[in-house]
């Protein structure tokens, strides 16, 4: 590729006490690239997500991100402001429980426009508009924009957490199992909205699932994780049809339930 | 308490305003660096007092650290005086202060009150005292202290704004009436406090030093004399303020705040001022409302009308109808049942409570 990696993982480490969360792990992602996390339960999926978003504080290694004006920063060294800024304006986090992700009180149009507020937008009348048409886009009806996301659907509550995150149009999105709990009727509807979105915004997102499925339809590469180790790396379609770690050839043979 | 001097019994002796003088300097210092950080609430050690959190009990402290011998005191509460709660302060800080005390918002030199702030313009001499249930503006959305903590430390204000965006998208128009937020000096965003958003113009650039005491949350924020207050809004909803249809039906007083009293149970009621001691003064300079005769001079201090807001889970109370008073187990509500003494019931607001006063 020509152009620079977006974010930029060294030697990423985190350890629970005497547990082993994740082992120096690095990688890198560039921008308008789908980055799939795969491998077993308890393999480090999510603790290396949280190293990368800095939500979780890494034991070693570091975590560089390009920000807007071009410039590589260590986000360790960025301020808490700055950082915080990224956080919810260049960033997004689409979680597995949308309790996590979303204000269960609040409603669609609070949820999707807080990020804005929180940019500064001070017109009610513009903010809900820009809501509704978020809304749109994921596929939720504009006169649900009052209603708060305890009246919604599993499919919905992700759906909106999806709007709620890319009305600042970030750059990167961070998800985690995004998909987990939903029927599959319901899964399959999610993805291609995912998929459409991203081609369309060219978001450079990095997914955590156990389902190489998932994988396989969103991804352009991936990492496969196991005891927190990245233990293979590659373009999805061929690591998925061509493993060469044993450990990836069991996993893709469904011989290991992931 | 057990102050009552009957017979020969020597009075007890309190220290000055009741708390010893580590513990008011130790407040004082809280109170000077809450006027050095306008609107930031500084943490501080809150002391046990021999009255229920549901009495002010921050606010008496704050009263207490800056009260001097030569002070003149008024408490009020909800505008009125003479309710067991002002009774009662007043009460403490006479027997533990010995300081002359007033119903006259422009004879006092400190003003300890709940839920209202005097229609009488305040001046460069005078201290208001609020009594404050919950000082955290954020946290009916953001219950985590840490993270109000840095929304503040980095002035994160969003979720205000989604506060009052909701208000719109349910009501149509910005349904907050107490405790209105406000943004103190440019910079930090506060709770006024449950006082109606009717008085938050009052709090932009007063003469008077405005001090905030949150006894159960421990904590002490500040509005020095003159600062910019300003109450938050959207561009297409501007800050407005209650407006009243008719005039105070005692007093004819217009462009203050009125509230309902229900007069029997056919339906008949009246608007009269909520700030009694206000009412009274224009009624004794000879202003006349339309009631003014068969109400008398008695002036029936509104009953708390049947209280609202403020729910445990720390939602700002909201009043749609503008007409409501916040109500819930906050600070600054009746009938907290805690000791020593219990605060009576709503419907016994007006009795003195026993081993609060003389
Ligand atoms: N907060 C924590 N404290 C202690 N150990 C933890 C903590 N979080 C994770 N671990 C451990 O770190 C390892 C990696 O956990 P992690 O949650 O990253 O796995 P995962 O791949 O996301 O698993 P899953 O698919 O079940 O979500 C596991 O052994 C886990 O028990
Ligand atoms: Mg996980
Ligand atoms: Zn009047």
């Amino acid at each position: 590729m020509i152009e620079q990696p977006l974010l930029i993982a060294e030697g990423l480490s985190k350890n629970y006490g005497a547990r082993i969360g994740c082992r120096d792990v690095s990688l890198e992602v560039y921008p308008g690239e789908v980055l799939a996390v795969v491998g077993e339960s308890g393999s480090g999926k999510s603790t290396l997500l949280g190293l990368l978003s800095t939500e979780l504080e890494a034991s070693a290694g570091r975590v560089s991100y390009r920000l807007r004006d071009g410039r590589l920063a260590d986000l360790a060294s960025l301020g808490a402001a700055e950082k915080r800024l990224l956080m919810r304006t260049d960033w997004g986090f689409v979680r597995q429980n949308p309790a996590d992700g979303l204000r269960m009180a609040v409603s669609a149009g609070g949820n999707v426009g807080e990020r804005l507020m929180a940019v500064g937008w001070r017109h009610y009348g513009h903010i809900r508009d820009e809501a509704i048409d978020w809304l749109g886009r994921v596929e939720i009806a504009a006169d649900r924009v009052d209603d708060d996301p305890r009246a919604f659907s599993g499919g919905m509550r992700q759906r909106l957490q999806i709007a709620r995150n890319l009305v600042t149009r970030p750059r990167l999105v961070f998800m985690d199992e995004p998909t987990g709990g939903l029927d599959v009727s319901v899964q399959a509807r999610l993805l291609d909205l995912i998929r459409q979105l991203v081609a369309e915004l060219g978001l450079a997102v990095i997914i955590v699932t156990h389902d190489l499925a998932v994988a396989r339809l969103l991804s352009h590469r991936m990492v496969v994780m196991r005891h927190g180790r990245v233990i293979e790396t590659g373009i999805t379609d061929q690591v998925l049809d061509d493993p060469r770690e044993p450990y990836t050839q069991l996993l893709v043979s469904s011989v290991l339930a992931a | 308490m057990n102050a009552h001097a009957t017979g020969a019994m020597p009075e007890i002796t309190y220290n000055f305003a009741y708390l010893d003088e580590q513990t008011k300097r130790m407040i004082r210092r809280a109170i000077l660096k809450a006027i050095a950080v306008p609107g930031y609430q500084v943490p501080f050690a809150a002391r046990e007092m021999p009255m229920p959190y549901g009495w002010g009990t921050g606010g008496v402290q704050v009263t207490a650290a800056v009260l001097g011998p030569d002070d003149v005191l008024k408490v009020i509460d909800q505008g009125a005086d003479d309710t067991t709660n002002a009774v009662a302060i007043r009460g403490f800080f006479e027997k533990t202060a010995r300081v002359a005390t007033t119903t006259s918002a422009r004879e006092a030199t400190v003003i300890q009150t709940r839920h209202r702030i005097p229609e009488t313009p305040l001046t460069e001499n005078q201290i208001l005292v609020y009594q404050v249930p919950i000082p955290e503006p954020l946290r009916f959305l953001e219950p985590r202290e840490t993270e109000t903590r840095q929304l503040h430390a980095l002035a994160e204000y969003g979720l205000m704004h989604v506060k009052l965006y909701e208000d719109i998208a349910r009501h149509g128009h910005i349904a907050t009436t107490y405790a209105y937020p406000v943004e103190v000096a440019g910079r930090y965003v506060m709770d006024p406090s449950p006082i109606p958003k009717f008085d938050n113009p009052k709090l932009d650039d007063c003469p008077a030093l405005q001090l905030f005491g949150a006894g159960r949350e421990k904590r002490i924020y500040a509005i020095p004399p003159f600062t910019r207050v300003r109450s938050l809004d959207f561009e297409d909803h501007p800050f407005r303020v209650q407006r009243f249809a008719q005039p105070c039906a005692l007093c004819a007083a217009t462009g203050v705040y009125l509230d309902e009293v229900i007069l029997d149970d056919k339906g008949g009621r009246m608007f009269v001022c909520s700030d009694t001691d206000y009412c009274n003064e224009r009624q004794e300079a000879g202003h006349r409302g339309e009631m003014a005769g068969e109400a008398g001079r008695a002036s029936p201090s509104p009953q708390p009308s049947p209280l609202r807001g403020e729910g445990a889970d720390g939602a700002l109370n909201l009043s749609p109808t503008g007409k409501g008073r916040p109500e819930g187990p906050g600070e600054g509500t009746w009938g907290v049942p805690t000791t020593p003494s219990s605060a009576g019931d709503p419907g016994s607001a007006r009795a003195a409570p026993s081993g609060m006063t003389k």
